[in-house]
């Protein structure tokens, strides 16, 4: 059967989710083959195995935390050469969205970004994805190369998959280019204690009716009784309220939960692009007519600061 | 010698318009008014600020698209671009991100660069991987996605904010940056900027002035082929409370009812 390469993302070894999802979408194209770069390959190669690596093809140099991208895609160009895979499968991270870019030009592949499914199809993988805001879904395929398709978050299950997923070394040559763009300093973001926001089954986010970051409290305490991530509106970003991190939409992050909780969010355009592929979608909204409730399941009209502390409190008293 | 900087923007269909595909499953850029990018105004803004800190430096604005994609360069005109280019040619409808970076490299080499400032992505096909494939091009360094950027003694520095972390960046010029819409507001083309853009040079290409042959891009020769595109379904209405003081109460009842409780 074919090989499909599937890039890693981690930190230190541990192996983001993503990633695993990636491996199950693989496992419909071929024979999965992780590349891990960086530190931990022998930590990694275990849960990549559990889910389906038939290997690991594995560097590490500083070249690949002290530069960006271009070190990382001389590694994948590396292993593709290598490998000859069917297809290359990426996280569709900034990131990973860039390596897979220059990846696709250096192999003379087309490139699809943001697909939310990859299935196999009689001419190579079919890929899936959400256009002009979600309010279209195409499918396409690449027509030339080896097919490279960068994949959203939240797009597959993990599923277990035992499989051999020993650790083979990958012998990277690095460009000139490797080395052009430096990292001075890295700064890591620090750990809430929340599930992550692309990651979490539940999501509540605030807007601007949240009216200052004192009051995001509100918002975090029904996030926590949910065990749900927290998520902002980019006007509660703009007004210092909340970190960018946090937001959702056009150019905050794509969530696809199974429920999605908006409080005092209009339902802009550029804030749906981010949400409206939800599961169930839920509002509290002072205003009957914001565009928010076009969207919901279940909506509110109320003040949300009437409404949401109730119903905290009747979630915890319900979970007793 | 003056820094040369160019800035790459797209002409796109107003996101608040009702966005389509045309029949061949392209854009459909005839049904919706079209503007530029919002999210390139970023980019326009950091190429005029850093023009403005250095000194010495001239700004270019360049698009690739159809006849009306000319109003993205205006528009950068209006803000405060020296001068604009079009590259608009017949050949280059429905071209993936693979030949819209090969026009884009080949007219930002024609105009000549020291620094290329770019979008974070276009707000129509999202991709975010121009940037990326035009540094790959033109083999510069990338900084991208940065939310805050400044040029000094021959070097671009940067802060990229990512998902994990943080990265302060740097790389020797020439260079390529990106920039988010956290990178800081653009400023709104004043009467004198709308009046002035009307005398500014903005010159029309076309692939062949570029050296780029007609079978390198558009449709046919693209290396992605989209077979179907279906719109959502719309969503069946949902229930709809007014809050009367046990509204929290109803939500949670609902949310209980759908086993999130
Ligand atoms: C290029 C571009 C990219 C963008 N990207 C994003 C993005 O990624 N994410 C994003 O969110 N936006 C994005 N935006 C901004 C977007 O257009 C909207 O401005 C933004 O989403 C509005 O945020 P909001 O809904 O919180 O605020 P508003 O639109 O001001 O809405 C606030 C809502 O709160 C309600 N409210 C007020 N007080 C209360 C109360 N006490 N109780 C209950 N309800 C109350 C009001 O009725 C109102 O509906 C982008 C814009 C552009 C141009
Ligand atoms: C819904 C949708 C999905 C698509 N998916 C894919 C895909 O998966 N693979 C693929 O190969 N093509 C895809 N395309 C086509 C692709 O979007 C176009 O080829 C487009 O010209 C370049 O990509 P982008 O607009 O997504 O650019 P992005 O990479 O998102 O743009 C980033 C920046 O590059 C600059 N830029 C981009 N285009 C131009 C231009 N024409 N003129 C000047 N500056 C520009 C701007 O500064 C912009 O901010 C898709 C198009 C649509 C509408």
């Amino acid at each position: 059967m074919a090989e499909v390469l599937v890039y890693v993302d981690h930190a230190d070894g541990a192996v983001r989710k993503p990633t695993l999802e990636l491996l199950t979408l693989a496992r419909r194209i071929g024979d999965p083959v992780a590349v891990h770069l960086g530190p931990g390959a022998q930590e990694a190669a275990k849960v990549l195995g559990e889910h389906g690596a038939v290997r690991v093809l594995a560097a590490d140099a500083p070249e690949f935390s002290d530069y960006l991208v271009v070190p990382k895609v001389d590694a994948l160009q590396a292993a593709a050469q290598a490998v000859q895979p069917a297809a290359i499968l990426v996280p569709s991270s900034g990131e990973g969205k860039e390596i897979a870019a220059r990846l696709a030009l250096r192999l003379g592949s087309g490139i699809i970004t943001d697909a939310v499914d990859v299935t196999a199809g009689d001419d190579g993988p079919v890929a899936t994805q959400s256009a002009f805001a979600a309010a279209f879904t195409t499918r396409s395929r690449v027509t030339r190369g080896v097919p490279v398709i960068t994949v959203k978050p939240n797009s597959a299950p993990v599923q277990a998959a035992p499989a051999a997923g020993a650790v083979e070394a990958l012998q990277v040559a690095f460009g000139e280019l490797a080395t052009g763009t430096k990292v001075v300093s890295r700064t890591p973001r620090a750990s809430t204690g929340r599930p992550e926001l692309t990651e979490a089954a539940i999501v509540v986010s605030g807007g601007r009716g949240v009216n200052g970051a004192e009051n995001f409290s509100l918002i975090e305490e029904l996030a926590d009784s949910l065990g749900a991530a927290v998520g902002a509106s980019r006007a509660a970003v703009d007004a210092g309220w909340y970190p960018h991190s946090n937001q959702v939409g056009q150019t905050g992050k794509t969530v696809s939960p199974q429920l999605y909780i908006a409080n005092g969010i209009s339902g802009a355009i550029q804030h749906r692009a981010g949400m409206q592929t939800s599961k169930t979608i839920v509002a509290v909204n002072k205003d009957a007519e914001a565009p928010i409730f076009d969207l919901v399941d279940y909506g509110v009209v109320g003040d949300l600061f009437q409404v949401v502390p109730q119903l905290t409190a009747e979630i915890k008293a319900r979970k007793g | 010698m003056s820094l040369r900087i160019v800035v790459a923007v797209k002409y796109v269909p107003d996101a608040t318009g009702d966005r389509h595909f045309a029949e061949d499953l392209t854009t459909d850029r005839d049904a919706v008014d079209g503007l530029l990018s919002e999210l390139d105004e970023y980019a326009v803004e950091q190429a005029l600020q850093i023009a403005e800190a250095v000194g010495d430096a001239e700004v270019t604005a360049v698009t690739v698209g159809p006849e009306d994609a000319r109003g993205a360069v205006l528009k950068a005109l209006q803000m405060g671009a020296a001068k604009g280019v079009h590259v608009e040619d017949d050949a280059l409808h429905g071209t993936d991100v693979i030949g819209t970076s090969l026009v884009l490299a080949k007219a930002i080499e024609h105009v000549g660069f020291d620094l290329v400032v770019t979008g974070m992505a276009s707000t129509d096909g999202t991709a975010g991987v121009v940037p990326a494939l035009l540094a790959e091009r033109l083999g510069v360094p990338q900084v991208t996605l940065l939310s805050q950027v400044g040029v000094a003694e021959g070097k671009v520095v940067g802060r990229r904010d990512g998902d994990t972390a943080s990265e302060e960046l740097e790389a020797a010029l020439p260079a390529l940056v990106s920039v988010t819409d956290q990178s800081g507001e653009a400023r709104y083309p004043s009467f004198k900027g709308i009046m002035g853009a009307k005398k500014k040079p903005l010159e029309s290409l076309d692939l062949s002035d570029l050296g780029v042959e007609a079978s390198e891009v558009g449709l046919a020769a693209a290396w992605t082929a989209v077979d179907d595109a279906t719109a959502r379904p719309a969503r069946t209405a949902g229930t709809i409370v007014k809050d009367e003081g046990e509204g929290g109460r109803q939500l949670a009842e609902f949310l209980a009812s759908q086993k999130f409780v």
